[in-house]
């Protein structure tokens, strides 16, 4: 198994390089009919360039809404936002749409899921491609637009983009969308891109060439980018950290290695063990987390997992139900964070979670 | 593309001949007598005998398909119309004749055409611009007092009936006061600035009554675009607010607002008949609803509802291809 250096590695979680990305404390708001939805609560991470950060969690655990703030994305009439979002060293966190305006698209972008609906329908790919160069660069005529919007395409592997640069959204293949919305949001050589769920609708080939194609441009232009999936299996090929999220928090946060190897928090472990892996030996099981995450409307005292974690009554007293844990470093050293109560995580993971959902590495031990 | 024009225009062809044809019937078979006008319009009762003759000068004792035959042989080559005792001719198209003023039906349809077609347009123009700017204005700030305040104020200007503002209009604009004395219709072949300039209260009365209608659809349509993820792209890309407002979410609204407003400009074409009938504008809403009137002009009727019709079969037929144009994601062919 993997030995961690107990030097973290730049751009890691206690990294020694300045970060390019520095999420602190952020707290999203939205003020609803019902209450105060609190889709994100205290969240902190930070990525350096030539970085990836994978962000994991169930639907509705904030992983978009937390990445949109980054781009002042939220509607600031009704979001309210509170933390501190650092930018190349420059807080985000309270600019005013001009300034936030200078940034999107250009130092900073965000590719999004679903990408049929993202592209907007009634518009050549190439002249939303063109505009958004042209958004970052006034003075660029029609043309070198257009000539920047087909190197794009080219770049992120569109076959003949001469002509297909003219063609419509709906002409074009799941994939090949997907690349197209990879290309809007390099055009303007960000430094932090924003990956949110980009392959989700994918076929698996499909998905690793997406895949290999965000590693590829990483390499060429060593921007910090933060990919926010479902799939474990993605997050174990292309992160450098990750950062798992459960009801609007971060629970477990640490480099990638060292999560899937030595998780510590239980719904890791569920996470860990809902994939399904065709590879691995058949004995391997499959098992869902049971239950559903609380509301984010009235968000339970104690730690957000519990009413769903198998492993609480190892916490002597109802700690797990009374008091929310910090985030605070386990026994594997200050860059694994975790939230969670449990005294020796990291054994019951080896001695009752991994011979549930990987027999033969569990009996390697 | 081009067969599918082809495939459309054959389709609306028949729907308009069907439309015809039940038109017909309705008014053949209808409850009323046609020869009975006919009779009072000669003055009077008619004898039973009378009454036959007329029938049978008309065509009224033959089978309902016999009579639509000769009808259309008329719209196609003329023929000569017999309406009481008195032989009319009347050249192709002939719509047959009106029996209030002895007159070929389309010759009358031809000129009150005109004023009609220019109140549909005129008004049309000036709800479409005035309900779409508020409306994306009113998106644009959706949720506000500034939203609130035009949308409450658009709906206690349509919730007024239309002809009481017409005739308010009427009243205070042109009797009580100056403001627009040449109310009208001034023969557009005269002088079209008179023309213009007499239609502009009646079109602007339309206008200001229909564009609360416009405003709310197009609120709707672009705050439910505002929405779509899209609108959340152009927004990343970093472009401004009214960039994102015109270019993108405009654009994707404006495709069901066309389609309703070539539906209902469709609808206007077929006779615009409270402000024609306040204005005292001859045009063919007024016409068609004077026709109307005891004695019943049968032949003006029927010509009024073909019009209408056939605005309507028409104007579903830009539509489509209009549609086609704006929404690149329907294939026409
Ligand atoms: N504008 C908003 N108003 C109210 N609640 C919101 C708003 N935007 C998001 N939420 C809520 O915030 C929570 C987090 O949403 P978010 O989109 O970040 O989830 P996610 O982790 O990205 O899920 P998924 O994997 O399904 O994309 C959800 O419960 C969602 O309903
Ligand atoms: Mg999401």
């Amino acid at each position: 198994m993997t030995t961690l250096s107990k030097t973290p590695d730049a751009g890691g979680p206690a990294g020694t390089t300045e970060p390019y990305l520095e999420v602190s404390n952020l707290t999203v708001k939205f003020p609803t009919a019902d209450g105060l939805v609190q889709a994100v609560t205290d969240l902190s991470y930070s990525v350096a360039l030539g970085q990836t950060l994978g962000i994991v969690g169930e639907s509705g655990s904030g992983k978009s809404v937390s990445s949109m703030a980054i781009l002042g994305l939220h509607d600031a009439r009704t979001a309210r936002i509170t933390g501190s979002i650092k930018v190349g060293g420059r807080e985000v966190v309270g600019l005013n749409d001009a300034e936030m305006r200078e940034m999107r698209g250009n130092t900073a972008a965000m590719i999004f899921q679903d990408a049929l609906a993202a592209l907007h329908p009634f518009y050549r790919v190439g002249a939303q491609l063109a505009e958004a160069y042209k958004v970052h660069h006034p003075s660029a005529n029609k043309r070198e637009a257009r000539r920047r919007a087909v190197e794009m395409l080219d770049r992120v592997g569109i076959p003949e983009p001469a002509s297909r640069v003219d063609d419509f959204p709906h002409q074009f293949s799941g994939g090949m969308r997907q690349r197209v919305m990879i290309a809007m949001g390099l055009i303007n050589d960000p430094s932090l891109l924003i990956a949110d769920e980009p392959t989700t609708a994918l076929d698996v080939t499909v998905q690793a060439q997406i895949l290999d194609l965000l590693q590829d441009l990483q390499r060429e232009f060593n921007s910090a980018i933060i990919l926010i999936t479902h799939d474990l299996g993605v997050i174990a090929e292309v992160a450098d950290d990750v950062l798992v999220m459960y009801s609007g928090r971060s629970v477990e946060y640490g480099k990638c290695k060292e999560i899937l190897s030595h998780p510590e928090m239980p719904y890791t472990w569920g996470l860990l063990s809902s994939i399904p892996d065709v590879t691995s030996d058949p004995n391997t099981r499959m098992i869902p987390i049971p239950g559903t995450p609380p509301s984010l409307l009235n968000p339970p005292p104690g730690c957000a997992f519990e009413p769903r974690c198998i492993h609480k009554d190892k916490v002597p007293g109802d700690l797990c139900a009374t008091r929310l844990p910090d985030m605070r470093p386990g026994g594997r050293g200050a860059g694994h964070l975790k939230r969670c109560h449990l005294a020796d995580p990291d054994r019951v993971y080896q001695v009752e979670v991994l011979p549930e959902i990987a027999p033969d590495l569990a009996e390697e031990r | 593309m081009f067969g599918f024009v082809v495939r459309r225009l054959l389709s609306s062809f028949v729907v308009i001949l069907l439309a015809s044809f039940v038109v017909f019937i309705i008014f053949y078979l209808g409850p009323s007598n046609p020869a009975e006008p006919v009779c009072q319009a000669a003055g009077g009762r008619c004898t039973d005998e009378r009454r036959e003759a007329i029938e049978k000068n008309m065509g009224l004792d033959k089978p309902v398909l016999e009579a639509y035959a000769t009808f259309m042989k008329g719209v196609v080559a003329g023929r000569e119309v017999t309406v009481g005792s008195t032989a009319y001719p009347c050249d192709a198209p002939c719509l047959g004749i009106s029996y209030a003023t002895g007159l070929p039906v389309y010759e009358e349809l031809k000129k009150r055409i005109v004023p009609t077609v220019l109140i549909a347009i005129m008004g049309s123009l000036v709800y479409l611009v005035l309900g779409v700017v508020i409306g994306v204005f009113a998106a644009a700030r959706r949720g506000t007092m500034g939203d609130r305040m035009l949308v409450s104020g658009s709906l206690i200007v349509s919730s007024v009936p239309y002809y009481l503002v017409c005739l308010l209009a009427w009243i205070y604009l042109t009797q009580q006061t100056s403001i627009f004395p040449a109310t009208g219709y001034f023969p557009i072949t005269e002088n079209p600035f008179t023309t213009i300039k007499g239609l502009f209260l009646p079109a602007l009365v339309l206008g200001i009554a229909t564009a609360p209608t416009y405003a709310r659809f197009t609120r709707g349509q672009m705050v439910e675009t505002l929405g779509d993820d899209y609108i959340r792209t152009a927004k990343a890309k970093g472009l401004n607010g009214r960039g994102v407002m015109m270019k993108h979410a405009l654009r994707a609204a404006i495709v069901p607002i066309v389609t309703i407003f070539g539906l209902d400009f469709g609808a206007l074409l077929g006779g615009t008949i409270f402000t024609e009938f306040i204005f005292d504008i001859d045009g063919m809403g007024r016409w068609g609803l004077f026709a109307l009137r005891s004695p019943l002009d049968l032949p003006v009727i029927t010509a009024t509802v073909l019009v209408g019709a056939f605005f309507i079969v028409f104007s579903n037929l830009i539509v489509d291809l209009v549609y086609g144009f704006l929404d690149p994601r329907v294939r026409l062919g």
